[in-house]
């Protein structure tokens, strides 16, 4: 009862055109998703338009999609006929049941439903069944639904819910690329314009155009002499029924359900033609008054003296140009030279006045122009390349800092902004602002301005004195990170302060990357400007507090290798030991240690150290000797070796209290 | 989707016809799909129920041809105008460039006209369009009906245009003030495109 899908009707050999490209885009979707999209579909076309063959593609497509899927195709007389069969035969539970199972269901020719009520119930009955089940069903028909005759609501209703779509006749276009596919399948050749001589032809359906190309391909067979477009034409004239639907007139309009509109008046005048010169009136006004507002800007950046070259250039074009976006690309480039010329003329106000900073096609030459002004002021004051994030020992007292800096060099001006460094002196405050300095110095383009702010302050007095503050200025405004070490010095330095204040506002406002050393939180620094307090606690005040123990024995094997090639243990847990406020005084320390052990020849040792630090020590602890000491270490000659005062052996009171009293 | 390319030297408009239920958006779109030449209409898809109610849109596509050298296109879309479809309706406006809000003229569906104006203006506001700025033009049908059973253009123009933008009598299905109304809202979104230019 079911018919065999064709395979030369799939989606690939469809002709895919204006007309059909709705129903052929439903078509697909309801093959790739069955039961999903459109359900069910509608397809309604005059005959030959494709409908059938969209019905086994959609078949065929999906069941390559899902072989597994039961796919019936069948026309409305085959339907009846099986009804007919299995209620002659008391099968008709077994029929329906059959229908039940099939996933995608295609149905053709639903326009023969037409006064058979009880084939129409049966159909409404397995619509129902399936679209319940989440089943696909496809139908086509000549005319919409609502046009088929005597047909039950209930179905119209149905349908109604799913997709309806049409298919139309096909276009020239559609014409010639189906006539092209076919005579190429049928390895059919025509000279140059017969094919499309024959798509000429508004034919009302596909039929009837393989119709022609049948008769052309039949006449080649027999001719002697080649087929010309002009005998294709003369031979097919007389083959071609002229359609209502193909005439070039305006084609009735149809309401949803296929009923013609009340036709316009006749006496009514070319409506549309009307519209499209009303519609060509506005677009040629909106396009062509680019010409009147580029006028206008023209004279208006000429009164203010700039060059606009670029803007008389395209008076003289044809092509309408995209005039909002150019003018405010020529007023972008004119903010730019007027802020280059700015900052020329903090640096040169003479040169700032060169033409060139009133040419915006210019542009590149006056960037270069001022870069190279800038750079004629020179740098600010960048970091020392002798402290490296790499040397910066750390340990648990100074991890803290450590990663404050690298969160700082990974996301400059985003992360931490300002950092404060604060922390007693040689702790290893300017190590860090330096390698930060250093660190942000390697992106390219970066200006890093390092320096302490003693020396802020006496570039500033100098600038003063010189009248050049703009120029000074600038140079650190062109910084990309600002970092300033020992800022508590700017303590009662009220104009200096300001500047840093302004500076720092403008930096931070365009992320660039801040940061400070101090003794103190700047909250605790006395004759700190508010304003510039309030500004450095808003970022992350860093403690880096005195090296704990662990730090300390870190220091002192770096230095031992980095110095002697290799680390005396004992020396480095003997200095370690040693209770120091800073860095610097560990190194200190050390470097004294390595001088002497170098002076005499030997390797540095805990016993060096020792004896450098609380002289000759005892060659055993002389506990009970009768010569006691307050602690202060006698050297042999008498001299006091060092001002150390560390008690190696504290002596048992007691016995100090007697000897005194003695 | 709405452009002057000046690249590409396109134009393409959208322009959706508003209103309430049975007020004739349909049959305006019907109507100029009759007057235009095949060549440059596309196929009008019409989604209705069985009793010729838009279910989902009307959709006209327009090749105007090549105006100063920019391919034209004018995209015609109706709404849903029964209450429940708002969905569609929201969905039908995205990337309106212009809007005909087409009334029912009879006096009985003022009601009707005064919500469905309301509901335009909460989508277009849900959308983060302006009303006000959206080129608007209200088109007044079925002025041929008994003038006992409509209200008058002035009357209308009371009632529902408070923002003062072109308005227009029509009778759809007759055609009369079908192409005025186009006309008005092209030219309104014509000039609001040109200033809208991309950046």
């Amino acid at each position: 009862m079911t018919e065999e899908l064709n395979p030369k009707f799939s989606f690939e050999t469809l002709v895919v055109g204006a007309a059909n490209r709705l129903a052929v885009t439903a078509a697909r979707t309801v093959a790739e998703s069955p039961g999903a999209a459109y359900n069910p579909l509608f397809v309604y076309s005059p005959t030959g338009l494709g409908k059938t063959h969209l019905l086994m593609a959609i078949g065929q497509l999906a069941k390559q999609l899902a072989p597994q899927a039961r796919v019936e195709y069948l026309t409305i007389d085959e339907f009846v006929e099986a009804h007919h069969a299995a209620v002659a035969a008391g099968q008709s539970e077994a029929l329906r049941s059959r229908y039940a199972q099939v996933d995608v269901l295609l149905v053709d020719d639903v326009q023969f439903l037409t006064h058979r009520r009880e084939m129409q119930a049966e159909l409404l009955r397995i619509v129902q069944e399936l679209q319940a089940a989440g089943k696909q069903v496809v139908l086509t028909s000549d005319c919409p639904p609502a046009d088929i005759e005597d047909l039950d609501e209930r179905l119209l209703s149905r349908f109604d819910a799913g997709l309806l779509v049409d298919i139309g006749p096909p276009d020239a276009e559609t014409r010639l690329a189906i006539l092209l596919r076919r005579s190429e399948e049928r390895a059919a050749e025509f000279g140059a314009g017969v094919l499309q001589a024959v798509a000429e032809f508004e034919v009302p359906n596909v039929r009837e155009l393989l119709g022609l190309l049948n008769k052309l391909v039949a006449y080649q067979a027999v001719s002697e002499s080649p087929i010309t477009p002009a005998s294709a034409r003369e031979l097919l004239a007389g083959e071609v029924r002229t359609q209502a639907p193909m005439t070039t007139g305006p084609a009735p309009a149809l309401t949803a359900a296929g009923e013609p509109v009340a036709a316009p008046p006749s006496e009514r005048p070319d409506e549309f033609a009307d519209f499209l010169s009303d519609v060509a009136h506005t677009v040629e006004e909106q396009v062509e008054a680019w010409r009147s507002r580029l006028g206008e800007a023209i004279m208006r950046w000429e009164a203010e003296g700039y060059g606009t070259g670029r803007l008389e250039r395209l008076l003289d074009q044809d092509v309408p140009v995209s005039l909002d976006r150019v003018l405010r690309q020529f007023e972008r480039d004119v903010e730019q030279l007027r802020s280059m010329q700015a900052t020329m003329a903090k640096v040169d106000a003479e040169r700032a006045e060169d033409p060139v900073f009133y040419d915006p096609d210019r542009l590149d030459e006056v960037d270069q122009l001022v870069q190279t002004a800038l750079h004629e002021v020179g740098p600010p004051p960048g970091p020392s390349a002798a402290w490296a994030l790499s040397s910066f020992v750390i340990g648990e007292s100074n991890k803290l800092a450590h990663n404050s800096a690298q969160a700082v060099v990974k996301q400059p001006g985003v992360r931490y902004n300002p950092l404060v460094l604060v922390g007693p002196t040689g702790v290893g405050k300017t190590h860090l602002l330096h390698a930060i300095g250093h660190e942000l110095a390697a992106h390219p383009g970066a200006v890093v301005a390092c320096l302490s702010a003693q020396q802020l302050i006496d570039e500033l007095v100098e600038a003063i004195s010189n009248e050049r503050v703009d120029v000074w200025r600038t140079r650190y405004r062109r910084a990309t990170a600002f970092l300033l070490d020992d800022a508590h010095l700017l303590t009662g330095q009220d104009r200096t302060q300001e500047e840093v204040f302004h500076l720092f506002n403008e930096l931070f406002d365009s992320q660039r990357q801040l940061a400070f050393t101090m003794g103190r939180v700047p909250r605790e620094v006395e004759g700190l400007d508010d304003r510039l307090v309030s500004r450095l606690e808003g970022g992350l005040v860093v403690n880096v507090p005195s090296p704990d123990r662990e730090l300390r024995r870190s220091i002192v094997v770096r230095k031992l290798h980095e110095d002697v090639g290799a680390a005396d243990e004992e020396l480095a847990d003997y200095l370690a030991a040693r209770p120091a406020e800073s860095i610097r005084s560990v190194v200190g320390l050390l470097q004294r240690v390595i001088v002497a052990a170098e002076a005499q020849g030997v390797a540095p040792s805990a016993a060096l150290a020792r004896e450098m630090v609380e002289g000759a020590a005892p060659a055993r602890p002389r506990v009970s000797a009768a010569v006691r000491t307050s602690g202060i270490m006698i050297s042999p000659s008498g001299g006091v070796r060092s001002r150390e005062k560390m008690v190696w052996h504290w002596p048992d009171p007691a016995q100090r209290v007697i000897e005194e009293m003695a | 989707m709405s452009l002057v390319n000046f690249t590409t030297r396109e134009i393409t408009c959208k322009i959706v016809y508003y209103g309430p239920g049975r007020s004739g958006k349909t049959t305006n779109l019907q109507y100029i799909y009759g007057r235009v030449p095949d060549d440059r209409r596309g196929r009008m898809v019409s989604l209705a129920t069985q009793t010729d109610r838009t279910l989902f849109f009307d959709f006209l596509p327009l090749e105007l041809g090549s105006i100063s050298g920019f391919t034209t296109r004018f995209q015609l879309y109706t709404v849903p105008g029964q209450v429940y479809y708002n969905a569609t309706r929201k969905l039908v406006l995205q990337g309106a460039d212009g809007v005909v809000f087409v009334a029912d003229s009879q006096a009985r569906q003022l009601e009707e006209n005064v919500e469905s104006l309301q509901n335009l203006q909460e989508n277009l506001l849900a959308q983060g369009a302006d009303a006000r700025g959206m080129p608007f033009v209200l088109q007044y049908n079925k002025q041929d009906l008994p003038q006992d059973l409509v209200l008058s253009k002035e009357e209308l123009d009371d009632a529902l245009n408070f923002w003062g933008v072109p308005s227009f009598s029509a009778a759809a299905l007759a055609g009369t003030g079908v192409f005025e109304t186009l006309k008005a809202a092209s030219e309104l979104v014509l000039r609001k495109l040109s200033q809208e230019e991309p950046v």
